[in-house]
């Protein structure tokens, strides 16, 4: 029986993560210093971009008076347009996702969800629309959309390895896909061909451990997966490296060729590196793919 | 138990368990060790894979080697494998244990008295009666046999002799035996006459076992004097490899202490059982040696007892009185020095240096007259023990000395003159020498017949006269002459010691009669002579030990029997007569040491080297070390071991569990101490030990906290309570310590952390808490205590808290200083005496220095004291006036925190409005 009370204790302690989540977010958004960003193009907005002259249709009020007053031709003032863009972020967090190998490092999930909110905070002070996959809710902007978006990243994903999916992508709108990838590569790729058929761009940043990239094991090991549904037991776990290592530089392969096919942009993020250069790395991308 | 050869068993059948170590072999090889879990993510990467060579999902060979080799040996440690088994021979009937019990066994008692006991348990498993008999101690009547339950109370009581069983005692004992029992003898391994007939008789009555230590044995044979030197023969028991032994020369010094004065190795040769130690010592320090002893050995044979036959006695020549140049022959001190050369230390010199040199023997040839103070001293030195030797000369003639009535140093009255017999002038032959008489100390002398007397100065014929003379001519007249004096002698020869009066000093006589007189015998053991017919009292005795005791109501012995040497009548020791010290030692200058000889029909054991041994602990211990081996194995094979860093991890953990792990906590703790005490300020107060006084003191520290908090902007943190031992100090401005009598004084190195701390600006509020009923002068317990604390504590001049101390205006205005009690009693460092009140201001130019110490006895943290939920912990006072009291109190508190974080800066701000004015200006 659900009591007022003790709803709302279950409600305090499910929020209790998020304002750190928010705090660190907003932190790591501050570290980056911007405006409103424009299209360098002229258009709707509210920066000054060039005067021109007067062409035959300009309304009268469109002319800038006091430029004109400075020569014979009348000019106008043109403003930079400033169009609201929409992104989706598709963030994984499924069980592989909560894997730390020392506990000086985050979580995978932790720092995807630390680097896509402070994303999400960017885009919006940016003006633009920002939507969570997961959540299925349409691109919007606002402190709302925000804290939804953080309680959509804290939510879990019970799946050991999670599938992309993704409705209501707007067409040549932007997306975000931050992940491990250590799922299967078929469902992806279907994503992605999906959003390409919509004109999407966007950017694939795949989060790993330092210890997935060094596999530092020697020995009798029996390997399980975070959730436990794989397991793979060797009994020397130090000549399956090479071998390891070369599949994950293979998928690794796959992936960036996938990006490149369908003009996306991909990286590898560690969790031991900085979340800032990564965050600046996303949001380049964004800007780099219009 | 089971013998195989070498090698025996206890539990044998356990044996039978290394059967089961190929099953096992075959069990644990399928085993492999068990894998290691891991969470990873990347596990999807390697679905699929597989390892190249599957060999290792067994045990490896080696590691199964390890794990059997840790269990054969388990098995093997716990069946109880000896080595060198003595084998244990039954029996039955009567078992006599029979120690020699003499000064060889004296060394090894405790273990050969655990011998006897395991002799005992033995017979007590076959049901035997048992009897213990020292052949030194025979039990009258033959053994007694008994439950060995009850010999086993007796064991204690057993104790070696220091003498050697006599062959008299043993035959007469040898007789009365009866019965048939079997023997056990355990032997000292030393030869002697008595063992052959007892082995006899004891092997007609049934089976003689003999039980021998190998060990070696040394002896001391009587120190003699030969050339000067010190000679101490040593002998040792087997002529074996070379050894060497020390030997100590024991005596008092100048204080009376016994002492190690002089010591010297020495080496028997291989092959050889004598050797001899020599040593050079000064005569004075030769005096004084009474034993000699081998180090570390404790038998009584290993030391020989000095008697005065060691001494050399010094004798003191007064010649300073020879003032005319003689011929060296005709001087009588020429006789003098001849007679006493080598046997004798010579002192010469003025008379009142010879006496300082405290001879045994002073000479005076011909001096007649004494002054009264040298006569003084003389006569003190005789009554004390010395002998005085006077010969007669020209002077002693001519003078009156002792003429008309007896001189205290002279044995006779002297009649004027003197006589001259057989002269050219005179009737008569010259004088032979009469026979001595048995009284006289020349008793045995021969008397040669070339000797004659010239001229002699004469004795008047008083009654003590016969019993004095020592020496008579033929004629009866007195040659020498003896009184005693006090416990020392005086003795007169009526003739020169020159060849002028007499041929006496030309004479072998001469030199003997000197040497029975001075009682010097320097020449060796004193001749049989000395012992006929006299009685000597045991005064010391040596126990088989060595250790010399008091020989107690011993009775006297006979001479001859100290002559026939140490038995039970006579136990070795010093024994006093008449005139000399005699020392009866264990060994005398003629015996040996030889080993016992046993026939090869009676089996000895404990001879050879083999000694019984467990060999249980070694190889439980291998075991354990191959299992730590295996464990470590394991480990790297499951991965779980990763390179050295672990495994120094696990052996620093083996070896330094006791400190490593302390340590660290130690630091910690004090890291952890510095961390709680330096994030902001914060009160301490001292832990006195006393529970109540210490939680008063916290609570008052925590309440003070909280009323800062409330009025000012110092925020303490929680207050914390400081060791003095362990506690750094530097981290607080300011510490409470209530004084409880309770309390003991802190350690040297808590007192120099005090003071560093007072130095470096601390400041420490001492707190009585008796109401200052007493003052600081008083003698309450608390006050007694604090000055007992204070006392090393580097504490300037005090003074009570004057009305224009900066604490009276620190944050409050205050006047007084209230705790729970309310005295004006409250000491804080006394005001420099050039202080001087400013015109027109009301306090004095005081700003320097903060008092290093605030004492009082107000029990202000009493006052102050807070429980956790903010509320008053004692009360103050009565009613409202009590409530007003506590926040006195409560504001005192914080001008004394404010004093002390802000020192004179409130001394500072009276001086503001002055220099605003002057600014104007």
């Amino acid at each position: 029986m659900t009591t007022p009370a003790a709803l709302r204790s279950r409600a305090e302690a499910l929020a209790a993560p998020l304002p750190p989540l928010m705090a660190e977010a907003e932190q790591l958004a501050r570290t980056m210093l911007l405006g409103a960003h424009g299209r360098r193009q002229s258009g709707m907005g509210d920066e000054f971009w060039q005067y021109r002259t007067a062409q035959a249709g300009d309304e009268a009020k469109t002319i800038d008076w006091r430029r004109s007053g400075r020569s014979d031709a009348h000019y106008v003032r043109e403003k930079e347009w400033q169009g609201a863009q929409s992104v989706m972020m598709w963030v994984d967090r499924s069980a592989s996702m909560r894997f730390a190998s020392d506990k000086t490092l985050p979580q995978k999930a932790r720092r995807a969800a630390n680097l896509s909110l402070a994303l999400a905070i960017l885009l919006m002070k940016g003006g633009e629309r920002v939507a969570l996959a997961s959540l299925g809710t349409p691109p919007r902007i606002g402190s709302l959309q925000l804290t939804r978006i953080a309680e959509g990243l804290l939510d879990p994903d019970e799946a050991d390895y999670a599938r992309p999916e993704i409705k209501g992508l707007l067409p040549h709108s932007r997306a975000v896909f931050i992940s491990d990838f250590m799922g299967d590569l078929a469902a992806i790729e279907h994503e992605m061909a999906k959003a390409a058929d919509r004109g999407v761009k966007g950017a694939l940043m795949q989060v790993l451990d330092p210890l997935e990239e060094a596999f530092p094991f020697t020995g009798r090991t029996v390997f399980e997966s975070l959730g436990g549904s794989l397991r793979h037991e060797t009994l020397r776990a130090g000549d399956l490296r090479q071998r390891y290592l070369e599949r994950l530089a293979e998928r690794r392969d796959h992936l960036s060729r996938l990006a490149r096919a369908g003009g996306w942009q991909f990286t590898t993020h560690h969790t031991d590196t900085p979340a800032q250069s990564a965050l600046l790395w996303l949001f380049e991308a964004l800007q780099g793919g219009r | 138990m089971v013998v195989f050869g070498l090698l025996g068993f206890t539990a044998p059948w356990l044996l039978l368990g290394l059967l089961g170590l190929p099953l096992l072999w075959v069990v644990l090889r399928a085993v492999p060790p068990a894998p290691l879990r891991r969470r990873f993510p990347g596990v999807v990467l390697l679905l699929g894979l597989t390892d190249r060579d599957s060999e290792s999902d067994r045990t490896p060979w080696w590691l199964l080697l390890l794990r059997m080799l840790a269990i054969g040996a388990l098995i093997i440690g716990f069946a109880g494998p000896i080595l060198n088994p003595q084998p244990r021979t039954g029996g039955s009937g009567p078992l006599l244990v029979l120690l020699d019990g003499t000064w060889a066994d004296a060394p090894d008692w405790e273990a050969r008295m655990s011998r006897v006991d395991a002799a005992l348990d033995e017979a007590d498993l076959d049901g035997r009666v048992v009897a213990v008999a020292l052949t030194t101690d025979l039990p009258a009547g033959g053994p007694q046999f008994l439950a060995p339950s009850d010999w086993r109370l007796r064991l204690a009581g057993l104790a070696p002799a220091a003498f050697e069983p006599s062959r008299e005692e043993v035959d007469d004992w040898v007789a009365a035996l009866s019965g048939a029992f079997d023997t056990f003898w355990l032997s000292d391994g030393v030869a002697r006459e008595a063992r052959a007939p007892l082995l006899a008789a004891l092997g007609a009555r049934g089976t003689v076992r003999v039980f021998e230590t190998g060990r070696r044995l040394s002896a001391l044979r009587p120190a003699r004097v030969s050339e000067g030197r010190l000679e101490v023969p040593v002998v040792r028991l087997r002529a074996g490899e070379a050894q060497s032994v020390t030997v100590l020369a024991k005596g008092p010094d100048p204080a009376g202490i016994e002492r190690d004065l002089a010591a010297g190795e020495v080496t028997f040769e291989v092959g050889s059982a004598e050797a001899l130690l020599q040593l050079e010592l000064p005569a004075e320090l030769r005096n004084r040696i009474t034993r000699f002893e081998v180090q570390g050995a404790r038998s009584a044979a290993a030391v020989t007892l000095a008697d005065d036959s060691l001494k050399r006695r010094e004798v003191g020549l007064v010649t300073a009185r020879e003032g005319r140049e003689g011929l060296e022959l005709l001087s009588q001190y020429h006789y003098l020095r001849a007679a006493f050369e080598g046997t004798a230390d010579l002192v010469e010199g003025p008379l009142e240096d010879v006496v300082a040199a405290h001879p045994d023997v002073l000479v005076l040839a011909d001096i007649a007259q004494l002054s009264g103070a040298e006569r003084d001293e003389i006569t003190d030195w005789v009554s004390a023990g010395g002998t005085l030797l006077r010969f007669a000369g020209a002077q002693l003639a001519a003078s009156d000395v002792s003429r008309d009535s007896e001189d205290s140093l002279m044995p006779v009255r002297l009649r004027a003159g003197g006589r001259s017999v057989g002269g050219a002038m005179s009737w008569g032959e010259p004088k032979q020498l009469a026979p001595f008489a048995s009284a006289s100390p020349f008793f045995g002398l021969p008397v040669p017949v070339d000797v004659s007397i010239n001229a002699q100065v004469l004795a008047q014929p008083d009654p003590d006269l016969p019993q004095r003379t020592i020496a008579a001519l033929s004629d009866g007249t007195p040659l020498v002459t003896r009184k005693a004096l006090g416990e020392g002698q005086v003795v007169l020869f009526h003739v020169t010691a020159s060849a002028e009066w007499s041929s006496l000093p030309l004479s072998g006589l001469f030199v003997q009669m000197l040497e029975r007189l001075t009682v010097t015998s320097a020449s060796g053991t004193p001749d049989a002579a000395v012992f006929e017919g006299r009685m000597f009292t045991p005064d010391q005795v040596l126990d088989a030990q060595g250790r010399l005791r008091d020989a107690g109501a011993m009775a006297a012995v006979a001479g001859e029997d100290l002559l026939a040497g140490a038995s039970r009548a006579v136990p070795p020791g010093l024994y006093a007569g008449l005139e000399r010290r005699v020392a009866m030692n264990v060994f005398d200058a003629e015996r040996s040491l030889g080993a016992a000889d046993w026939p090869a029909s009676v089996p000895v054991e404990g001879l050879q080297a083999r000694v019984e041994r467990s060999l249980m602990p070694p190889l439980l211990l291998l075991a354990l070390a191959l299992m730590a081996c295996d464990a470590l194995a394991s480990l790297a094979l499951t991965g779980r071991l990763r390179g050295l860093r672990a495994l120094v991890a696990i052996l620093g953990i083996m070896i330094l569990v006791p400190s490593a792990p302390l340590h660290a906590q130690d630091s910690a703790a004090a890291d952890a101490f510095a961390l709680e005490a330096t994030q902001d300020v914060v009160f301490a107060h001292v832990i006195t030990g006393d529970a109540r006084v210490d939680e008063v003191a916290l609570a008052g520290m925590r309440g003070l906290g909280v009323t800062l908090y409330q009025r000012t902007s110092v925020e303490p943190a929680e207050a914390m309570s400081v060791d003095l031992e362990t506690d750094e100090l530097s981290f607080f401005p300011m510490l409470y310590w209530p004084i409880s009598t309770a309390q003991p004084l802190p350690s040297p190195a808590a007192y120099a952390k005090l003071n560093r701390y007072l130095r470096g600006g601390g400041m420490i509020v001492f707190d009585t808490r008796d109401g200052g009923i007493a003052g600081l002068a008083g003698t309450s317990p608390e006050a007694l205590k604090l000055r007992e604390i204070a006392a090393p504590l580097d504490i300037p001049a005090l003074e009570t808290i004057p009305q224009d101390h900066v604490l009276t205006r620190a944050f409050y205005l205050l006047q007084r200083f209230p705790g729970r009690f309310d005295s004006l009693d409250v000491w804080v460092e006394a005001a420099p005496a050039g202080a001087t009140q400013v015109e027109g201001m009301p306090f004095r130019n005081l700003n320097d220095n903060v008092t290093p110490v605030v004492i009082g006895g107000n029990d202000w943290a009493g006052a102050w004291a807070m429980t956790a939920a903010g509320l008053p912990l004692l009360p103050v006072g009565r009613g409202y006036a009590g409530e007003q009291q506590r926040e006195l109190a409560a504001r005192f508190g914080v001008n004394l925190v404010m004093y002390v974080l802000t020192g004179n800066y409130k001394s500072d701000q009276v001086h503001v409005p002055a220099l605003l004015q002057r600014i104007g200006q």
